[in-house]
C-alpha cells in the first residue's frame, strides 16, 4: 500500500506493508522503520486528546480514527502555520478560547443540574480542541480574527449551562468577529470527529444575542444603518 | 524569566496545582511537553470516586476501607483518609466550575460501581469523565489568566548553592532551543511511566515517566516503583482501554468456550491475573456487554463502542470484544510527604508521577482522578506557601545540560530496542513475575544502557525534532525500567499488583 505525505511543499510517497489499520499506525511505522524525520503529533490513540488532526484527501480527520486506504494523500491542517510536516502551530486557535472568555464566569453554589440541563451541552463538552473545524472554516480562512468554531461552541457550552449566572457578559464578548461573521456553511459540523455542530451552536448564540438586544449587523446595514447597536432605530 | 511556582505538566494535577498556587497568591507558570488538554487525564473514562451516596448508601469510611484493602497494606492510612474525606468537596468544586457530570433523575451527580468498591461511588460524565474534567480545569486556568507554555520538554531541574530548587531547564520543541526558567518552587505533575511497556499499555505515548527520571537524577527518591497496574480489559490488538465501567454496569468476561471464569468486579490485579491464567491455558478472552442493550451502551459507553468498532471490527452491541490485560497505571513514583513535598527543598509532586501512598500495591478505579484534584490542590498550596516565604536570592543555578545531536553513533535502532524492552517487560516484569525472569530483564536493561552510545537519532533538524524527543524519552524510560525491575527483585513476597509466581 502506498500513501503520500505532504512535507515542505511537496508530497513524498511511502510504501508500507500493513493494511486495515489506522493512519496513525501507518505514520508511526514509517517514522520508526523508514524515515525517522517524518514529523507528526499523536497521543492517546483513542480520539480524545486531539493531537493527530490532519487532512486526508482534502478532508480533516484524526489519524488515530481514520482507516488508511491505498493512495491516500496526507496533509497538515489548513488555516494554521505549519511548523514541520504534519505538525501545525495550534497556539493561535487555542488563544481564541481566552479571547472569547470560554469559561464559567461565576463559580456556582448549590445549583441543581437536572438530566435535561445536562443533556443540553453534553455533546459540546465532548470537544477535544483538535482544530479540524478551524481548518475547514472558510470564514476563518479570510478573517484571522474570527473567534471560530470551537471557541464559540465552548461559549455556548457555558451560556447554555444552568450554572452560568452571567449570561449577558458572555454574549457581549462574542458580537465582534463572532457569531455574526459565520456564514452557517456547516463545514465545521461535517469535519468534527466528536459530532459537534458549531454551526448550530452559533445559531443558538445568535438567538441569545437577539434576546439580549443585539442584531445581525449585516441585516442592520441593509436598512441603511438605520438601527443602532442595540437594535433600536436611530434617526 | 523568574516565577514563584513553576509547574511541569498540564494534566489534571498540574492545572489543579496551578489554580491553587495562584489562589494562594503566587505567580504561576505552567509548562507542558504537549498542549494543555492533550494529557493522559483526558483518557480517564470510568469516573471519580466520592462517597456522595447518590446511588445507594455509601460512606467516607467505606471508601477508606475499600481503598486500604486494595492497597494491600502499602498505603498510608492518614493520606487515604484525607483523600477520601476530601472527595465530596473535590467533586462539589468540579461541579461548581462547570464539569458536565452525568445526572440522576433527581438532579444529583450520577454514580456507578467500579471494581473493588462496596457502593456506586464513581461520579462520571458518560465515559468522558477525564476529558470533561480536564477541559473544564483548562477553561478555569484561562479565566484566572494562568500562563501555560506548550511544547516544552523538561530536561533538568536546577538547584541553587544550598541544594534547593531554583527552576528547570527545558527544550523548546518548536524552536529546538534550550530555555531556562527560574522559580522558587517547582511542582512536578508529569504523569506515570506505563509506556515502558511500549505497545502493551493503554496509555498515551507521552506517559514516559520523564518527570520521575529527571527528579531522580536531581536526587529525589522514588518509591514502590515495582507496582504497575495492569488493566484487565484493553482491546486485544491495540491495547486501547475499555473502561471498567463496562464491567461495573454488568459486563461479563468469557473465555473461548463462552464460560465466565472470575468475579468481574474484583480489584484490577485479581481480574488481570485470572485473565492471564486463562490466556496461558490457550484461551482467548472476551468482554461481553451484549446483554446490556444498544440503548444503554450508546448512552453510557459510547466511546467503547466506537473504539471496538474501529480497532477490532466488532460492534459490542452484537459481538464479543477481544481483550487482554495491559499496563495502565503506575502506583510507584516520587516520594512525597503530607504536604506533597519531595526530599528536595522546594520540589513538590502531584498526580501519577508522585507517590502519596494512597494506592499502595494496587489502585482502585476512580481514585486517580480523585488523587489529582486532592493532591494537586495540596501541592499547589504548599508550593505557593513555600515560594512566598522564601527569601529571594539571586539565581545561582546553572545548567549542566548540553544538547547535542552528534554524540551518539547510529548503529542500533532505539525504536527497535524500545519495542523489544516493552515486550520483555510485559512478559518478565508483568502480571505474574518470577525471580529468574526479573533478573533476566535487569541484565538486559543494563546491557542496553551500556550500548546507548551505539544508538542515536538520524533527524538532525532543530525544529520540532520528535526523533530527538523520543530518544530523550527512551533514555528516561531506561532509567525507570532499571528502577522498576530492581525494586521488584527486592520484594520476594507477592503484594497486590506485584505478584511473584514462586
Amino acid at each position: 500500500m502506498k500513501i503520500s505525505v505532504k512535507r515542505e511543499e511537496k508530497f513524498v510517497e511511502y510504501e508500507v506493508d500493513i493494511a486495515d489499520t489506522t493512519l496513525l499506525e501507518v505514520l508511526k511505522k514509517i517514522k520508526t522503520t523508514q524515515d525517522n524525520t517524518l514529523t507528526f503529533s499523536s497521543g492517546c490513540r483513542s480520539s480524545v486528546c486531539g493531537s493527530c488532526s490532519m487532512r486526508v484527501n482534502d478532508r480533516e480527520v484524526l489519524a488515530c480514527s481514520y482507516k488508511v486506504q491505498d493512495g491516500d494523500r496526507v496533509e497538515p491542517l489548513k488555516n494554521v502555520p505549519v511548523i514541520r510536516d504534519l505538525v501545525v502551530d495550534m497556539s493561535k486557535a487555542y488563544a481564541f478560547n481566552a479571547k472569547a472568555k470560554a469559561w464559567q464566569n461565576t463559580v456556582s453554589k448549590g445549583v441543581a443540574v437536572t438530566q435535561n440541563n445536562e443533556k443540553i451541552n453534553e455533546v459540546q463538552s465532548d470537544c477535544i480542541l483538535c482544530g479540524s473545524c478551524y481548518s475547514a472554516c472558510p470564514v476563518y480562512a479570510v478573517n484571522e480574527e474570527f473567534l471560530g468554531p470551537f471557541s464559540l461552541t465552548r461559549v455556548w457550552k457555558y451560556v447554555s449551562d444552568v450554572r452560568e449566572e452571567d449570561e449577558k457578559s458572555k454574549i457581549d464578548t462574542i458580537q465582534s468577529n463572532g457569531v455574526w461573521d459565520c456564514t452557517l456553511c456547516n463545514e465545521c459540523t461535517l469535519v468534527c470527529p466528536q459530532n459537534i455542530s458549531s454551526k448550530s451552536d452559533i445559531e443558538k448564540l445568535r438567538s441569545k444575542s437577539v434576546m439580549a438586544g443585539y442584531s445581525d449587523p449585516s441585516f442592520a446595514n441593509s436598512f441603511g444603518g438605520g438601527f443602532g447597536f442595540d437594535g433600536s432605530p436611530t434617526f | 524569566m523568574k516565577t514563584d511556582v513553576l509547574i511541569i505538566g498540564a494534566g489534571g494535577a498540574g492545572l489543579v496545582a496551578a489554580l491553587n498556587a495562584k489562589k494562594s497568591g503566587a505567580e504561576v507558570l505552567v509548562i507542558t511537553k504537549e498542549y494543555p488538554t492533550r494529557s493522559q487525564t483526558c483518557m480517564a473514562q470510568g469516573g471519580i470516586n466520592a462517597a456522595l451516596g447518590n446511588a445507594g448508601e455509601d460512606s467516607v469510611e467505606a471508601h477508606v476501607q475499600n481503598t486500604l484493602k486494595s492497597a494491600h497494606g502499602l498505603a498510608n492510612e492518614e493520606a487515604v483518609r484525607l483523600m477520601c474525606s476530601e472527595a465530596p468537596n473535590a467533586v462539589e468544586w468540579l461541579d461548581s466550575i462547570g464539569v458536565c457530570f452525568s445526572r440522576t433523575k433527581d438532579a444529583k451527580i450520577a454514580q456507578r460501581t467500579l471494581g473493588g468498591a462496596s457502593a456506586s461511588r464513581a461520579c462520571y460524565a458518560q465515559d468522558y469523565t477525564g476529558l470533561k474534567i480536564l477541559h473544564t480545569l483548562y477553561d478555569r486556568c484561562l479565566s484566572e489568566g494562568i500562563k501555560i507554555l506548550s511544547e516544552r520538554y523538561l530536561v533538568e531541574l536546577l538547584k541553587d548553592d544550598e541544594n534547593a530548587i531554583a527552576g528547570a531547564t527545558v527544550l523548546n520543541i518548536k524552536s529546538g532551543e534550550i530555555e531556562k526558567y527560574d522559580s522558587s518552587a517547582v511542582i512536578l505533575a508529569t504523569g506515570g511511566y506505563s509506556r515502558i511497556y511500549d505497545k502493551n499499555s493503554t496509555n498515551s505515548s507521552a506517559s514516559t515517566g520523564d518527570g520521575i527520571a529527571v527528579a531522580s537524577r536531581a536526587g529525589a527518591k522514588m518509591v514502590d516503583m515495582e507496582f504497575v497496574q495492569f488493566h484487565p480489559t484493553a482491546l486485544k490488538s491495540s491495547s486501547i482501554l475499555i473502561s471498567e465501567s463496562a464491567r461495573g454496569e454488568g459486563g461479563y468476561l468469557l473465555n473461548s468456550k463462552g464460560e465466565r471464569f472470575t468475579n468481574e468486579l474484583a480489584p484490577r490485579d485479581e481480574v488481570s491475573r485470572a485473565i492471564n491464567a486463562e490466556i496461558l491455558k490457550g484461551e482467548d478472552i472476551f468482554l461481553d456487554i451484549r446483554h446490556l442493550g444498544e440503548e444503554f451502551i450508546e448512552e453510557g459507553l459510547p466511546q467503547e463502542r466506537k473504539l471496538a468498532k474501529l480497532y477490532e471490527n466488532v460492534d459490542p452491541v452484537h459481538d464479543l470484544i477481544p481483550i487482554r490485560p495491559v499496563a495502565h497505571y503506575t502506583m510507584g513514583g516520587i516520594e512525597v510527604d503530607d504536604s506533597s513535598s519531595t526530599n528536595i527543598q522546594g520540589l513538590f509532586a502531584a498526580g501519577e508521577c508522585a507517590n502519596h501512598r494512597v494506592h499502595g500495591a494496587n489502585r482502585l478505579g476512580g481514585n486517580s482522578l480523585l488523587e489529582i484534584v486532592v493532591f494537586g490542590k495540596q501541592a499547589g498550596k504548599a508550593a505557593a506557601e513555600y515560594a512566598l516565604g522564601k527569601e529571594t536570592l539571586e539565581p545561582s543555578a546553572h545548567s549542566n545540560f548540553k544538547l547535542t545531536l552528534e554524540v551518539h553513533e547510529h548503529k542500533l535502532d532505539f525504536y527497535e530496542v524500545r519495542e523489544h524492552i516493552g515486550d520483555l517487560f510485559y512478559k518478565n516484569v508483568g502480571i505474574v513475575r518470577k525471580k529468574s525472569e526479573l533478573q533476566n530483564a535487569l541484565d538486559e536493561i543494563q546491557d542496553v544502557k551500556s550500548k546507548l552510545h551505539l544508538m542515536g537519532i538520524s533527524d538532525k533538524s532543530k525544529v520540532y525534532n520528535t526523533n530527538l524527543i523520543e530518544f530523550l524519552e527512551f533514555q528516561n524510560m531506561l532509567d525507570i525500567c532499571e528502577e522498576v525491575v530492581s525494586s521488584a527483585l527486592k520484594r520476594d513476597v507477592s503484594c497486590g499488583a506485584h505478584f511473584m509466581a514462586e
